[in-house]
């Protein structure tokens, strides 16, 4: 009887052991799973993010510490020499100037015409909703056909904008020249491509706004421009934020347009940061400056974009 | 300030959403607008404001007709349901900001925005952001505001829709005190029956783009217009009944048991007639053969207990007794009329008749 007894217990025992060490086995293949599962979903963007984004960031970082040979092989190891001479450089600078001509005037410009369109857009009047359309369609235009675009708006011989000012007997410029007006037809035709995006943003933060809060300015006698500074901004503030910064940052990088346009003439007027690190790289060769110079451009927008979220955001109510 | 509308149209796209509205408002009236959601009640309540043109007809404040003068010029104020607070603006700013944007004198704005935040009871909350305070907080900053612009006329619309059940009943007094206290003319739009009920001193009831009735809370509750208003107000809802008249005895007869006594000839066979459930009675059955109802559904609320019954002629009857019952559903009982009844023009659903005890 004991011995039976015995043998039971001692068969429970087994049983009790071996169902807490199942127990144990799966706490352990969950964990396992859960971080098979964490790769298997990061994986890919992981992937991409190395491949594109950190392994050319730090092998530009890399070159940019060494000279070149024509073909991109690494020959002397130069340290810092690269950005002093870079910094000393009169055209460097010159280019660092122009650039921050054209990404103020770019960036004001979007924004106050994008705010210009959005509150008119927004307003229920017949046809709104045809000019809406109509404002954010250059998302839609691709940037080769822009360019070709404007330049036929602005070609000094052939172009509309003159032909109109011979019509009214108004000077006739010289776009494509003239370092200044060039500079102010690229502005203008990078206005013309961001415009729809930062319209449609700012569309959308208008067409949210709460109409109790602008029936109650009617009421209390709150004239148009007070209203639109201390309530619509106010109110809009984040997007104009966001709008900001996506702005700034794409007119740092743009390319495109200027490449179509001028390719950074006449006389390096339009030659801007971007443009002369694809001229170093690919016209040149000399492809440790123009690492050199994208890691400079780098640092300028984080810290622009650092500037702004620390000032500009104090000022943002959400 | 006393109000005055004359012939009220208002048409969008050439469809009316208020047709010929006529009211007057005395000074210093609590004047309650009560009608389902989209009877045009805040749309009357916004052409007064001057937020939208009054298609045709006339508004008169203090008889001086102000059809074409802006919103700002109307000397009037309005508290909003979403109350309309800045949420850039701290409380104190919120309060000030129609002043400052009017560039009264700093001193006077400072006298006025605390004399506004002692009266709703704020002093404390005044640094505070609106997204920092709680609903009810933030309703009293509304109040503040139009306590603050110092005008006469204060316009509400659904202030209290966004608060839970006790915050509505405790602001309901706050409201009609500081209406009291101000000597404001208040117009103020609800779809809630009780609300208007227990603060207003006049009621209109809105419907189908025209005004069912105007009178006084309890005018409206014991001598309803039409069927829509008696079915409106009251809670439980008024019981709506056919039934035939006998031009013998002046009787309308629902079932054999529930009959109603009429004050006077009528001429038509059938009628609709609303007995209010506290105006029904009962009396248990234990033969299942006789009675003419039964219980379908018991609500014990603890003062009261209100029954509904399915009629053997398939109408259904809610009845109101004051005090605890026992009883079951699928009970039998004999549901009979106190007394009191509206009797309706079956066609033109308006009051046909009163009747007055048995």
């Amino acid at each position: 009887m004991e011995e039976e007894n015995n043998l039971l217990d001692a068969k429970k025992q087994n049983i009790l052991e071996n169902s807490k060490k199942s127990i144990l086995a799966n706490k352990i293949s969950v964990k396992k799973n859960d971080k098979f599962y964490a790769l298997l979903f990061l994986g890919p963007s992981l992937l991409l993010l190395i491949l594109f984004i950190f392994y050319p960031m730090l092998k530009t970082i890399y070159l940019s510490l060494f000279l070149t040979n024509g073909n991109g092989q690494n020959t002397v190891f130069v340290g810092l020499e690269n950005y002093v001479s870079l910094l000393t450089s009169s055209t460097y600078l010159a280019s660092l100037g122009s650039t921050f001509v054209y990404v103020i005037g770019v960036s004001v410009l979007t924004i106050f015409l994008g705010l210009l369109l959005a509150s008119t857009a927004s307003k229920n009047v017949r046809g709104s909703v045809f000019f809406r359309t109509i404002f954010s369609s250059t998302m839609g235009v691709s940037i080769s056909v822009s360019a070709i675009f404007w330049l036929f708006i602005f070609n000094p011989s052939i172009g509309i904008l003159n032909q109109v000012a011979a019509f009214f007997h108004l000077p006739i410029l010289n776009w494509s020249t003239d370092p200044n007006l060039a500079m102010i037809s690229v502005i203008i035709s990078t206005v013309w491509m961001n415009l729809g995006f930062a319209f449609l943003v700012l569309f959308s933060a208008f067409e949210s706004l709460p109409l109790s809060l602008y029936e109650e300015t009617a009421i209390e006698g709150v004239g148009p421009v007070y209203r639109f500074m201390h309530v619509t901004i106010p109110l809009i503030s984040p997007t104009l934020f966001f709008v900001s910064i996506i702005t700034l940052i794409e007119s740092f990088k743009s390319f495109g347009l200027i490449d179509l346009m001028t390719a950074g003439g006449p006389n390096n007027a339009t030659n801007m940061l971007v443009y002369q690190i694809y001229q170093n790289a690919f016209l040149n060769g000399n492809y440790s400056q123009a690492s050199a110079e994208s890691v400079i451009l780098t640092i300028i927008i984080a810290i622009l974009t650092f500037i702004q979220f620390k000032y500009l955001e104090k000022k943002v109510s959400y | 300030m006393s109000i005055e509308f004359k012939n009220i149209t208002k048409t969008y796209d050439q469809a009316p959403v208020l047709e010929n509205i006529n009211a007057e408002i005395e000074n210093g009236e609590f004047f309650a607008v009560v009608g389902p959601s989209g009877c045009g009640k805040s749309t009357l309540l916004r052409m007064l404001a001057g937020l939208i043109d009054i298609t045709d007809g006339i508004i008169k404040i203090n008889g001086k007709q102000i059809n074409g003068l802006a919103a700002k010029d109307r000397n009037l104020t309005m508290v909003f349901q979403d109350y309309a607070l800045f949420p850039f603006l701290n409380v104190e700013d919120n309060i000030a900001f129609g002043l400052k944007a009017r560039k009264m004198p700093e001193e006077e704005i400072k006298k006025r925005v605390a004399h506004a935040l002692e009266m709703v009871d704020l002093s404390d909350y005044k640094e505070r952001k609106p997204r920092d305070l709680s609903g009810g907080q933030r309703q009293r900053v509304a109040l503040a505001r139009a306590i603050a612009s110092d005008a006469k006329i204060c316009l509400m619309d659904e202030p209290l829709s966004n608060l839970d059940a006790q915050l509505r009943v405790k602001m309901r007094s706050e409201i009609r005190d500081l209406q009291q206290k101000l000597g404001l003319t208040l117009i103020y739009v609800t779809h809630d029956q009780i609300e208007a009920m227990t603060m207003a001193d006049h009621i209109m009831v809105l419907n189908d783009k025209h005004v069912q009735q105007i009178d006084t809370p309890l005018g409206i509750y014991n001598q309803p217009a039409n069927e829509f208003v008696a079915n409106f107000f009251g809670s439980p809802k008024i019981n709506i009944l056919s039934g035939n008249y006998q031009s013998n005895n002046h009787e309308i007869t629902i079932d054999k048991y529930l009959k109603i006594k009429v004050n006077k000839k009528l001429d038509k066979n059938d009628y609709v007639v609303g007995i209010r459930p506290n105006q029904m009675d009962f009396e248990t059955i234990d033969n299942l053969k006789e009675g003419n109802a039964s219980v379908k559904n018991v609500s014990n609320l603890g003062s009261q207990t209100i029954v509904s019954a399915l009629l053997d002629n398939g109408q259904t009857v809610r009845i109101v007794k004051e005090n605890q019952l026992s009883i079951a559903p699928g009970e039998r009982i004999k549901a009979t009329s106190r007394g009191d009844a509206f009797v309706f023009d079956p066609e033109k659903r308006n009051l046909a008749a009163i009747s007055v005890g048995v």
